[in-house]
């Protein structure tokens, strides 16, 4: 398992809520009597034990999920009191969350605007780019006009390589520390991931005709 | 004290021990149900003495107790259909609305009075039962059948169900369980189930599907095995089409062959006929034609069917299955090719036409090696194992089904998306529309339908308590959470004041509270009836063991009784055996305590014997250095 990132100052001590011993709030068992701990509030990399990045690499991000599932998923404690269970649900819960949010590059780059106090705003940021805004009605306009399975697959290709383009901007405004440049990208990435749902609609509705 | 027992020759082992509980997985299936259990990894079927592992999933009704499950029951089908259930999972958490649409094509007769909007009930003979009730009664007869094989309490249990049931289904079965006295350990679904079974978490990698086609429901499941972890990606089906389906298409195909005054007259010429038609689709698995007979309508016709024209009749519910496939592959984004192996489950995977479409359209064949009846059972046995043993695979499942609420316009708001993985939270934020509003409506519906009325109702609830504000200013967070059994639950905060609502979310369909108390009541008067039996069944055991072991000592060690001493105790012996022939528990006891006292000179005088022997075959030394 990787080493946890360390949040700074003191380790803080808290009482085990089992054994009433002193545990490191950090810890996810009790050192003394090796009980579950309720789940800290940290972000989405620290609980996965990754440094806060864009470029992460994404089998390092399942293989660290999947060993923090082994210790801390319900099927675990099953024979346990409800007390744990109910912190293994939490633990677990939040597990999933941050492996959602981590393997996809929309949602990693949203969390870690986020985390450098540059998070998007939830609606209308995007309508300020006009460039963005005309992009979009071009394809819409064109996923709509497709008319046969060949039709959409092209416009779907060049959807996918928009796509990691755009990932690549990503990547290199997060690495300039150029967090304005990060937003901007983002917001396309947004459109893009939409564009993406509608382009899956269409193919099903054509399918289905 | 049973003396007898304690004396064992050097190197020889005691009589295994019953264990105080076990753990068993049961597939509690829409036509038949099995209940496994698994001991060092390696899964078996509880069979009945006769060596049957199914148990048909059929309820026999017989005055105001009675309930007869399985075979019997089935057989009672022919005489007395009126008092006899079938295919009872298909209603599982379904409301009376849900059934009447359905009603038509399904045997039951459904209780016009139960309160619309709540949970079905059937009425059978003199009695009305809901789903959850005579599912318990199943439950029951499987747990019975494991005690009775297993000479252990059997309290535990990992459910299967179908991955494609709703949080109004799940919560259902889980409500059954509880009802028959077992502790669900994990409701996992049958897909995921069959795919533990086939150890596809041993040692293979990749992408698996497992199309999975029962009594009453459709099921597909992709799957990505990997260093031992066993992750669903994603799971699509069809919660109402299965090979009871096919029993319907062959039986409109008959009935259009009679005229039509000669339709069945009720609800249990209905069933009769249904029968006929399961007869012949199963002949059809396996014979290239045949004729059948139905008498019902007070007239006999005979009708001939073979293979093609079986596939004509099913040909579009089989299509219906592959386009479901489609749309997961799909939807996880995969193509056909990619998927490493198919594996079959579900007894309608036995027809021809089934295999030969999947084989098809995933471009290979199908893995069938293991019993598609049994693999699910076996599958639920190896996780129950691994829930109370320990175990290094880990099973990361999804929601089957999209989570949302209404919206203005009748609209669904998605809250929790289909294949998310589970156990997942997520909040969502409400606020008010009027100046001064202190409560507020919620609506939860699962499904992927655009717009409310076409997914299913789950619950609605209130919000009270809301601070009165002006329009827009109190922020309410609700939280909607779905745990490892894939249950929902929903809780809710006012943000600005921090007033914490508490919501009891009452479900559509579900069981309230006091009905459940009743069920409960009422389990626990048969629960007694039950412990009575578990008594009596260990005091057989144990006078099992007590005559085993005192003939074997009569075998080696006769000669140490004189003639009169050996007559006594095979007197006794032999009034054992009288009264575990009977159901008095207390006689069964005192025969074995009246054995046990007059063999007890017998026992010290084998002791003796036994001693010396071992001694004898002791070196010196070692018995100084003891």
């Amino acid at each position: 398992m990787t080493e946890e990132q360390q949040t700074s100052g003191q380790a803080a001590l808290a009482p085990c809520w089992s054994c009433h011993g002193s545990v490191d709030q950090r810890a996810s068992f009790c050192h003394g009597c090796g009980t579950i701990q309720p789940p800290r509030p940290v972000d989405h990399f620290s609980r996965l034990g990754l440094a806060q990045s864009f470029d992460l690499d994404t089998d390092q991000v399942e293989r660290n999920y999947f060993s923090f599932q082994r210790h801390f998923h319900p099927d675990r404690f099953a024979t346990r009191p409800a007390r744990e269970k109910q912190l293994s649900l939490q633990h677990a819960t939040d597990l999933n969350e941050a492996y959602g949010v981590l393997m996809a590059p929309l949602s990693r780059a949203e969390s870690l605007l986020a985390l450098k106090g540059a998070a998007l705003e939830d609606e209308g940021a995007a309508n300020r780019d006009p460039e963005l805004l005309m992009e979009a009605m071009t394809a819409r306009e064109a996923l709509a006009g497709a008319a046969s399975r060949e039709e959409v697959e092209a416009i779907e290709s060049e959807s996918r390589e928009a796509n990691a383009g755009c990932v690549e901007k990503i990547s290199e405004a997060f690495a300039g520390d150029d967090l304005e440049a990060a937003q901007r990208h983002c917001l396309r990435l947004r459109f893009l991931v939409k564009l993406d749902e509608e382009i899956r609609r269409r193919k099903g509705e054509l399918a289905r005709a | 004290m049973v003396k007898l027992l304690q004396i064992h020759e050097p190197g020889e082992t005691p009589l295994p021990h019953a264990e105080s509980s076990a753990a068993v997985g049961i597939d509690l299936g829409t036509t038949n149900s099995l209940v496994a259990m698994a001991a060092d990894n390696r899964p078996e079927i509880i069979t009945d003495p006769n060596g049957a592992g199914l148990v048909p999933s059929v309820v026999a009704y017989e005055g105001t107790t009675e309930a007869t499950v399985g075979e019997a029951a089935r057989r009672a089908l022919l005489d007395r259909p009126e008092s006899v259930v079938t295919s009872i999972k298909r209603l599982m958490g379904r409301g009376v609305a849900d059934i009447k649409s359905v009603a038509g094509t399904l045997p039951y007769d459904i209780d016009d009075e139960a309160a619309e909007g709540g949970m079905a009930r059937l009425r059978i003979g003199q009695r009305r039962l809901t789903p959850v009730e005579i599912s318990a009664d199943i439950l029951r007869a499987l747990k019975s059948r494991a005690e009775g094989a297993l000479g252990a309490a059997v309290d535990k249990a990992v459910i299967t169900v179908p991955a494609y049931f709703d949080d109004a289904a799940r919560a259902a079965t889980k409500d059954a369980a509880r009802l028959a006295g077992l502790e669900v350990l994990r409701l996992i679904n049958e897909p995921t189930a069959a795919a533990l079974a086939y150890g596809l978490d041993k040692g293979v990698e990749g992408l698996y599907a497992i199309y999975d086609l029962g009594g009453g429901t459709f099921d597909i499941s992709l799957l990505r095995l990997e260093m031992g972890v066993f992750q669903v990606l994603a799971t699509g089906g069809d919660a109402q089409l299965g090979g009871d389906d096919f029993d319907h298409a062959i039986v409109d195909h008959f009935l259009s062959q009679r005229p039509a005054s000669a339709a069945p007259r009720d609800a249990a010429e209905a069933r009769l006929a249904l029968a006929t038609a399961r007869l012949a689709k199963e002949c059809l698995s396996r014979a290239e034609s045949g004729s059948w007979r139905l008498d019902v309508a007070g007239s006999t016709t005979e009708h001939s069917l073979d293979v093609a024209s079986l596939e004509g009749l099913i040909g579009d519910l089989v299509e219906r299955t592959v386009r479901i496939c489609a749309d997961v592959l799909a939807d996880a984004g995969v193509a056909a090719e990619a998927v490493k192996g198919v594996v079959l489950v579900g007894g309608s995977t036995r027809l021809a036409l089934v295999r030969r479409r999947v084989g098809e359209f995933f471009g290979r064949r199908p893995l069938s090696d293991i019993n598609p009846d049994e693999v699910v059972a076996l599958g639920a046995a190896l996780q129950a194992e691994a829930l109370t043993q320990g175990s290094e695979t880990l099973l990361l499942d999804v929601t089957p089904l999209s989570l949302g609420i209404e919206t203005m316009g009748d609209l669904v708001e998605k809250v929790i998306p289909r294949n998310t993985p589970i156990p997942v939270a997520r909040a969502q934020d409400f606020t008010t529309y009027q100046d001064g509003q202190t409560a507020m409506m919620v609506h939860v519906v699962q499904g992927e339908r655009e717009l409310v009325d076409q997914c299913r109702s789950l619950a609605r609830f209130e919000l009270h308590g809301i601070p009165a504000l002006t329009a827009g200013a109190a922020r309410i967070r609700v939280t909607f959470a779905v745990d490892a059994d894939g249950l929902l639950t929903v809780s809710a905060q006012e943000e600005t004041t921090g007033v914490v609502q508490e919501v009891a979310v009452k479900p559509s369909y579900g069981l309230d509270e006091d009905e459940m108390a009743r069920m409960l009541r009422e389990s626990m008067e048969f629960a007694q009836e039950d412990m009575l039996a578990r008594l009596l069944r260990e005091a057989r055991v144990e006078g099992d063991r007590m005559l085993i072991s005192l003939k074997s000592a009569l075998e080696s060690d006769g000669d140490l009784l004189a003639a009169a001493e050996r007559a006594e105790v095979e007197h006794h012996a032999e009034a054992l055996s009288e009264a575990m022939t009977g159901d008095d528990r207390d006689r069964i006891h005192a025969a074995i305590a009246a054995l046990n006292r007059v063999s007890e000179a017998f026992a010290e005088r084998r002791m003796d014997r036994g001693i010396r022997g071992a001694l004898q075959g002791v070196a010196v030394e070692s018995l100084d250095g003891g």
